[in-house]
């Protein structure tokens, strides 16, 4: 995934920059596999914002400052904040967990699986070694660079993507009213 | 290269090391600073027992809290009751890292940067670890499995998290004039060009009120409210734990009096005058300017404590008619209102 050593003192910095990719990798996976894994719901949900640390993280690695922090604010700030008060509001425990039909698990486990197939299948023919990561050294993440490009070549679909938020506004005002 | 990186990381976490002291320190002297200010509005004489004018009055009630006996209700999570508290502390201190205390120092034939990190993007990051700052309370105030508690936390949190936004469309003005997210460019802005309260007066009244609220601070004190839910979300808490909890509340009252100095009022600047004319030595002028950053921030920490024991506490449906009803318009206004201004000067 990295790049081939340029600079003079890259021998250090790419160590670091692998140990923290790994550590960072790990993290994401294992707090992952613990939100579903975890029996209580308030577990689940601090570890998903311990996911969204480690995603962070990776794009800090990757020079992307502004994705990095602005994933923080709005998910681990703001949206797991809001799942968090439901579930406490609502009280929910292990105990009041339905029991799942058999028969359901098992239709869950093969679709997750054609999922993972067919993911495996496109990540298989795809050109990993043409499309290095730019660690530490790609620009376009900074916020200048960001702003520039998508208000000059991605105007359009940034401009769409900004009238569908505001109409889920409305949307959301309009249900809320509602008695 | 090797002995180059290792001196630059000692040096940080040696500035790390003091400004988490600092922190401390003025957090500690800040309760005595707020008994005295209320014993003051309220015709009182306040602590004067422990030391000369009670100034060991901190250490006293430091010795108090560590002695307490730690309680731990049966809860609904052991883990999470003292993950809470913890959390609260972590994200105060942690949002003085971006801060620019002074001008650099000149040590050792070499200038050392008093800010620990100067990050692209500055600003954001002191929103990111704010929007983090509500965990503390929800975890705490759920694993007390206390209904009040309970109670308080999500009251707590959903204001937090109302105020948040405002708090962002304020600084939008001001970030439209400096044209730049990073903290030391912020204040340097400020240093070349005058203070951006001159420019952004409107903005600043609303990310006043909104650091009132985020510090949870009277008249937004929704999670703590002594007379209709106990005592909040830390009504469970005893011994150090409590004390964490709300030590962590003027160490928040002590960061964001300094941000609003750094954002608005010139931080480290001195005002009416220009001392880059002075001919003081580097190290000296760095000295004063931490010194006038001090200043402007303990003015802000009295301003907090003042509206405290002036002000009763807002009715919850009050406090989101202000949030959502008055402050994000206002400050959209502010925000359009700016950029029509900047357009038109530049053109």
């Amino acid at each position: 995934m990295l790049r081939p050593p340029k600079r003079a003192n890259s021998r250090f910095t790419m160590n670091i920059t692998h140990i923290l990719f790994w550590f960072l990798s790990v993290l994401a996976l294992f707090s992952a596999l613990m939100v579903i894994t975890s029996r209580n719901p308030i577990y689940s949900v601090l570890w998903l914002i311990v996911t969204f640390f480690s995603i962070s993280g990776h794009y800090i690695l990757l020079n992307a400052q502004f994705l990095a922090i602005v994933n923080i604010i709005v998910y681990a700030g703001a949206i797991m904040v809001l799942f968090l008060f439901v579930i406490m509001l609502m009280n929910l425990s292990k105990t009041a967990e339905p029991k799942k039909n058999r028969w359901l698990k098992l239709a869950g486990g093969l679709a997750g699986g054609c999922l993972l197939l067919v993911l495996v299948a496109a990540l298989r023919n795809t050109e990993i070694k043409g499309q290095l990561a730019q660690v530490n050294e790609g620009d376009i993440g900074l916020i200048k660079n960001l702003g520039k490009e998508l208000f000059s070549t991605y105007v359009v679909p940034f401009e769409i993507s900004s009238i569908l938020f505001l109409s889920a506004m409305v949307g959301a005002v309009v249900i809320g009213k509602k008695e | 290269m090797l002995l180059g990186i290792f001196w630059v990381i000692v040096e940080k976490f040696l500035l790390v090391g003091l400004i988490i002291s600092l922190s401390m320190v003025v957090a500690m002297y800040a309760t005595y600073a707020e008994r005295k200010v209320a014993a003051f509005l309220q015709d009182r004489i306040g602590p004067n027992r422990a030391g000369i004018f009670g100034l060991l009055q901190p250490l006293a009630d430091g010795g108090k809290l560590f002695f307490k006996e730690e309680i731990i209700p049966l809860t609904s999570s052991k883990f999470l009751f003292i993950l809470g508290p913890c959390l609260s502390m972590i994200t105060a201190l942690l949002t003085s890292a971006v801060i620019p205390w002074s001008t650099p120092l000149h040590l050792f034939g070499q200038d050392v940067p008093l800010q620990v990190a100067d990050i692209n993007i500055g600003i954001l990051y002191i929103f990111g670890v704010v929007s983090l700052g509500v965990y503390g309370i929800m975890i705490g105030g759920w694993a007390s499995n206390n209904k009040f508690s309970l109670l308080a936390a999500v009251r707590g949190a959903s204001q937090m998290v109302s105020y948040e936004l405002p708090m962002g469309l304020a600084l939008l003005g001001l970030l439209l004039f400096s044209g730049d997210l990073r903290m030391s460019v912020i204040v340097q802005n400020q240093v070349e060009h005058g203070w951006h309260i001159i420019y952004q007066p409107l903005g600043f009244l609303i990310f006043f009120v909104c650091a009132l609220a985020e510090c949870n601070r009277t008249p937004f004190d929704m999670a703590e409210a002594e007379n209709e839910l106990n005592f909040g979300y830390h009504q469970e808490y005893s011994s150090m734990k409590l004390g964490f909890y709300l030590f962590a509340e003027y160490i928040n009252m002590f960061i964001s009096g300094i941000v609003m100095s750094c954002l608005f009022f010139g931080g480290y600047d001195i005002p009416f005058v220009h001392e880059a004319t002075w001919g003081l030595p580097q190290n000296v002028m760095a000295i004063v300017g931490f010194c006038v950053l001090m200043g402007k921030a303990f003015f802000f920490v009295f301003v907090f404590m003042w509206i405290r024991w002036t002000i009763p506490r807002f009715r919850y449906d009050q406090l989101m008619n202000l949030g959502w009803k008055k402050l994000v318009p206002l400050a959209l206004i502010n925000m359009v209102v700016t950029a029509a201004v900047i357009l038109w000067l530049k053109k």
